[in-house]
Parts: structure tokens; sequence; C-alpha cells
């Protein structure tokens, strides 16, 4: 048994956030991962850079960030959300400067380069691919010296606990031992990532399969805007490279430009080798010449620095062009191939400005949160997405346990004797393939029902996972996660099918236009175990 | 192409050994593909620890294979057998699994 002031549920950027600024604000913390703390999830993989209203590359000022934020959304972000990201953070990105992080630095100031969809140089890295490993390692670093943290890797998070529709804790197991830990507290942050890991090609780690929307719906909170998943548009295809990030080649395209092409060797997008396109309309474009035949050999499109000499490669590169060279990979010599890969995912946990969710005592943050980027995510938003709201969620979960007493979480509920009769690593592997081709970023409504219907037909295999066997139960994992991960692709695919229009992530061959009567939100209710859908402006 | 994989199975306190698969790759694909392959095709029960797949982010992955330490998700499939192994200096989980969490982020 376990008990905090405020349980920090997912080690990433926004966890890790949240619990140094509950710390700060007077709470004991306890900061849980299924995994190793502050390693898996999504934030170590970002490569990429981080978007933030600083002006130091140019003069600039967060309403200008909000504005390019609005647009990339496609008339869905919730403004109350988007302003907080672009207003907070650039002082996240200061205190993540004080703490020695080491953004890039140009003439004695940060270093900021002009992604896609900004109007001016905005966004912050620290090179070389260097920008999500810095982002954790700070924040570990800075975890690790509160003492007020107590950290606990390897605790899986099955159930939130909820008493009198409040949020009480939850009920973990620990992964290694198979032990049943129940925790208690005063507040809950779910911190838990997107649902990237439910498609079969995609840039994130294996712990985003879902979980904290799957915990938060059958704790009674509502989801939003749940079938806009962003697809990067350029994630690596082939030749096969290893010891990479699939998204790698975007810092590059940002310094270099990058011609992309199609079979035919012709560029296909209106870039002339720089790199201008949304991701979302870069995206279409990819999937377009492929559906007309002009595809690379392994279904995606070139990708070529041809046009650069070796010195402007190797300055541009750095280190990474002896990785590359590892895989068998000369950039002077020849193209490599890319594909859109899932990404990030738009919706999330319904919450307020605040964080908290429609639960009493239940606050979410970073991506696990819906709202603030519509229906198309603005590069470079994410990790600020993260600092700020896991800011904003340490700060107010610390001041609602501040004034609460510590709850009763009571014993775990004793789970069934397991049946398995399936291999859910099998299961896991058809779902991801039947959400990458059917619930992609193109879609039909004949695909969306063939999919639901599989959905549906893995229900009953998905009942509560029963009593691990010892630690380490490699299929005690994989058949939670199933639960997960099958309920929050059924919340996709639903909200999907419904939604007739195309729009940011979500395109519908059958309703190619976007539609000024679907400039709305759709949010999603547990009933017992129904998915209820309702649609509001 | 086929690699053979000798895998080491067993958890703490029982007696382990070895597990021999066969495994169908293409060049450039990884011992933890491999692995994978496994656990989707022929052994679920089968324990491993990653979680970035194969960015080499997150540095979970780390096994021995044929007496060396190194990540699963860098070092490639060769045709022949790969005796895959747990660190030999970490406490045993199960299987290719160790304790690896540094010691204040443990459950107590």
């Amino acid at each position: 048994m376990l008990q905090a002031d405020v349980l920090v549920i997912g080690s990433g950027a926004a966890g890790m956030y949240a619990a140094i600024t509950a710390a700060r604000a007077g709470a004991k913390v306890l900061l849980v991962d299924r995994s190793l703390i502050g390693r898996g999830g999504a934030t170590v993989m970002a490569q990429m850079t981080v978007a933030v209203a600083v002006g130091e590359e140019e003069p600039d000022h967060w309403e200008h960030h909000l504005a390019d934020t609005l647009k990339a959304g496609r008339g869905l972000c919730d403004p109350a959300l988007s302003g907080l990201l672009c207003e907070q953070g650039p002082a996240c990105i200061r205190e993540m400067d004080e703490w020695g992080i080491g953004w890039a630095r140009r003439d004695g100031h940060l270093a900021q380069v002009h992604a896609p969809g900004h109007d001016r140089k905005r966004c912050v890295y620290v090179d070389f691919l260097n920008t999500g490993p810095a982002v954790s390692k700070t924040l570990r670093a800075r975890v690790q010296r509160i003492p007020e943290v107590q950290r606990v890797g390897d605790l899986l998070v099955t159930e939130l606990a909820v008493r009198d529709g409040a949020c009480v804790g939850a009920h973990a197991t620990h992964v290694t031992t198979g032990a049943a830990v129940p925790i208690a507290a005063k507040a809950t942050i779910v911190a838990t990532g997107g649902l990237t890991r439910l498609y079969a090609r995609n840039s994130a780690s294996i712990n985003m399969g879902g979980d904290g929307y799957a915990l938060a719906l059958r704790a009674g909170a509502e989801l939003v805007d749940m079938e806009f998943v962003q697809f990067f548009p350029i994630g690596h295809l082939a030749p096969r490279l290893v010891g990479m990030d699939p998204i790698m080649w975007d810092p590059f395209r940002y310094k270099l430009g990058g011609r992309l092409l199609n079979a035919e060797r012709r560029e296909f997008l209106p870039e002339e080798g720089r790199y201008t396109s949304a991701r979302d309309l870069a995206t279409y474009a990819i999937l377009q010449e492929v559906a007309a035949g002009r595809g690379s050999p392994h279904g995606g499109a070139w990708l070529s620095f041809q046009h650069c000499s070796e010195p402007v490669l190797r300055e541009a590169f750095g280190p990474v062009i002896k990785r590359l060279a590892e895989n068998g990979i000369d950039l002077t010599r020849q193209p490599i191939e890319v594909a859109p890969i899932a990404h990030y995912h738009m919706g999330g946990v319904r919450v307020d400005t605040d964080m908290r969710t429609g639960v009493p005592h239940l606050f979410a943050a970073g991506e696990a949160v819906g709202g603030a980027n519509g229906a198309n995510r603005l590069s470079g938003n994410a990790i600020t997405e993260a600092f700020t709201f896991g800011q904003r969620a340490g700060e107010r979960a610390a001041a609602l346990a501040a004034g609460t007493r510590m709850p009763d979480v009571g014993h775990s509920p004793p789970l069934s004797v397991r049946k398995s009769e399936v291999n859910p690593a099998a299961e896991i592997a058809s779902l991801q393939s039947l959400m990458h081709t059917h619930v992609g970023p193109l879609r039909t409504r004949p695909g969306l029902e063939k999919a639901l219907e599989d959905i549906m037909a893995l229900a009953p295999m998905c009942a509560q996972p029963g009593t691990p066997r010892g630690g380490l139960d490699a299929e005690w994992i994989d058949l939670h996660d199933l639960r997960s991960m099958r309920l929050v692709a059924e919340c996709v695919a639903r909200a999907a099918l419904l939604r007739e229009e195309s729009r940011g992530a979500h395109q519908r061959d059958d309703f190619a236009q976007t539609s000024e009567a679907w400039h709305r939100h759709q949010t999603i209710r547990l009933a017992g175990e129904q998915v209820q859908i309702a649609s509001q402006a | 192409m086929q690699a053979k994989l000798k895998v080491w199975r067993g958890a703490a306190g029982e007696t382990g050994g070895f597990a021999h698969y066969e495994v169908p790759f293409e060049p450039g694909q990884t011992v933890l593909d491999g692995l994978r392959w496994i656990r989707v095709h022929r052994d679920p029960s089968l324990a491993i620890r990653f979680s970035c797949i194969n960015a080499n982010a997150c540095k979970e992955c780390m096994i021995r294979v044929d007496g060396k330490t190194v990540y699963a998700c860098t070092t490639r499939l060769a045709q022949g057998e790969m005796t895959l192994e747990p660190l030999p200096n970490k406490t045993l989980i199960k299987d290719l699994v160790t304790e690896i969490a540094p010691p204040d982020e443990r459950l107590k």
C-alpha cells in the first residue's frame, strides 16, 4: 500500500514537470511509471524542436504563436487550452534552461528555427537530434533531487480508484513481482501520453497504448476529439534504420530543405526544396502519390538531400552522419524512403484550464489531454504542451490536496483467474494492422465499419486480465494492454465514423470537404461497457 | 533467411534452460525484431524489456548476445546460431529481463 498527496501516473515530460511543481507547492508526490522512470513514453523519443515565443531569434509574442496554433488546428482548438500552452511556454523553456538542458545557442542567444506552420523562427532544440533525451535527462535529474518526490518504476496502474464519484488514488500491479499495490492519493494526475501504439507503424514507445484514456474513461471522465490522430508525414521507411528514431529527418529538413519526390523523381508538393507543408497536407499528398501508383518501392516517397554537398551535410548532421553510415546510408549518393507514421494524438481526456477532468480529484496533463491542438497539431507544440500542462496540473493538484484528507483506497479488488486461449501479442499485432489499414489518415465508411466490427469481436477476450502469474508475466501485460487498446481503438473508430467531413488529421473519401456543420467536438463517456458519443459546439 | 536463436528462459528462483527458436529475417533486422517475432508467432510468454522499439533512446533492452553485452535493438540478426542471455551482473527477474531500475526507484 502506497500513499501520497499527489499521485502522478507516467514519467514523461508532463508527469515529471507535474511532480516537480506539486512538490514545490508543498505536496508529497508519488511518481509512478509502468516502465523505468523518465525513460519510456514519448518524450525521450522527441528528437525535434520545441515551439515557444521567447523571441530570441526575431521579435515574437505568445499571441503570434497562438494564432499559428489555432490556424493549424483547423478551427477545433480549445482556445483557452492553446492559449495556456503558448502563454506559459516561455517561462517553462527558461526554467529548463536554468536546469541545464543546454538549448542550442547562436551568438549568445537561444537558436530558433522556422518549422512548418509557424510564421517565424520559433522552435528551440538541443543538438544533434537530442531534444527529447535532453528533456528527459534534465527533468529526471531535477526530480531525483527532490526528497518529496518518491519515484517507483515498473508499477502498472490498472484502474483508478473511485469512491463517491471522486478519484481516491489507483490500483496498480508491480510488474516485476506481480503483486497488487493499492495507492491512496488526495489528487491524481494522468500523464500517460497518447495512443500511437494502436498503429502498426508509429514513432512512439511501446507504452503509448492509450492506457490513460482507458483509465480515465472507466473512472467516469470524458474524452474529446478522439478521431484526430496525427500522422507524421516523413517517417523513415527504407532502407532499414536502427538505433534512430523514425521521425529523425524533420530537423534536417528545417536546416537543409530536402526534396520530397515521387517515383518519377518529381516534387509533388509546392515546396521547391524548402520545407513548408503542414503535417496533414504533406501526409495526404504522399498517400495520394502512392494511391496513384507513383510511390517509392516500399510504398512511400523519396526524400533526397543530394542537392547538398558533403561538407554541408556533415555540418548539419554532425555525428548522425556516422550513425547513418553504420546503417549503410550515404546521403550524398542516395535518397531514402519516407512514409506517414502515427506520431501524436490531438484528442484525449477533456479538462478545463486547471487540468481538472470531469471526475473530482482527477487531473490530466500532456498528450493525455485533448483539445489544445484541435484537428492538427502545429509542429513543436507537444513538448511545450507537456511542460505547461504538467506545471499547471502539478500546481492545481497540490492546492487541492492541501485541503483534502487522505482517502481510504481500500484493498485492490480480487482479480479473476486468467483464461488465456489467445496469444495476446498476436492479437495486439493484428489490432495495430487493422487500425493502420482502416483508421489511419485516409478513411472510408466501409473501412471504418470493418474496423469497428473487428474491434467489437475482440471485446469478449478483453475482460479483466486476471492475476499475473509471478513477476514479468509478459502475457498478462499484453492482456492488460489489449484491453485498453481495444477500448481506445473503439473510441477512435466510432468518432471517425460519425464525423462526416474531412478536417485536419481526419480525412474521409466519402466526405472530402470540411463542413461548417461539423465545426464541433465529439465527446465520449462510458455507460457500463457502452461507448457513448455526444456532439457539442 | 533464418536465424537460430538460443534464448535463456526461466524465472528467478527456478532452474532455467535454453529454448531454441528459428526466426525468419531480412537483412537489417535486429535481435529485438527476432524476439518480438517469437512473442507474436511462437510464445507470448517470453519476457523481454524494451520501450522505444528501435530508436535506442530508452536503453532498456540491454542483454548478452554471444557473451557480449549489447542493445537488442541495434544488434543485427545473423544467419547461424546466436545465444541470448540476461545480463549476468544484475538480479534476474525472468527470461531476458533483469532488475535494472536504480535502487531508489524500486517498490520497497
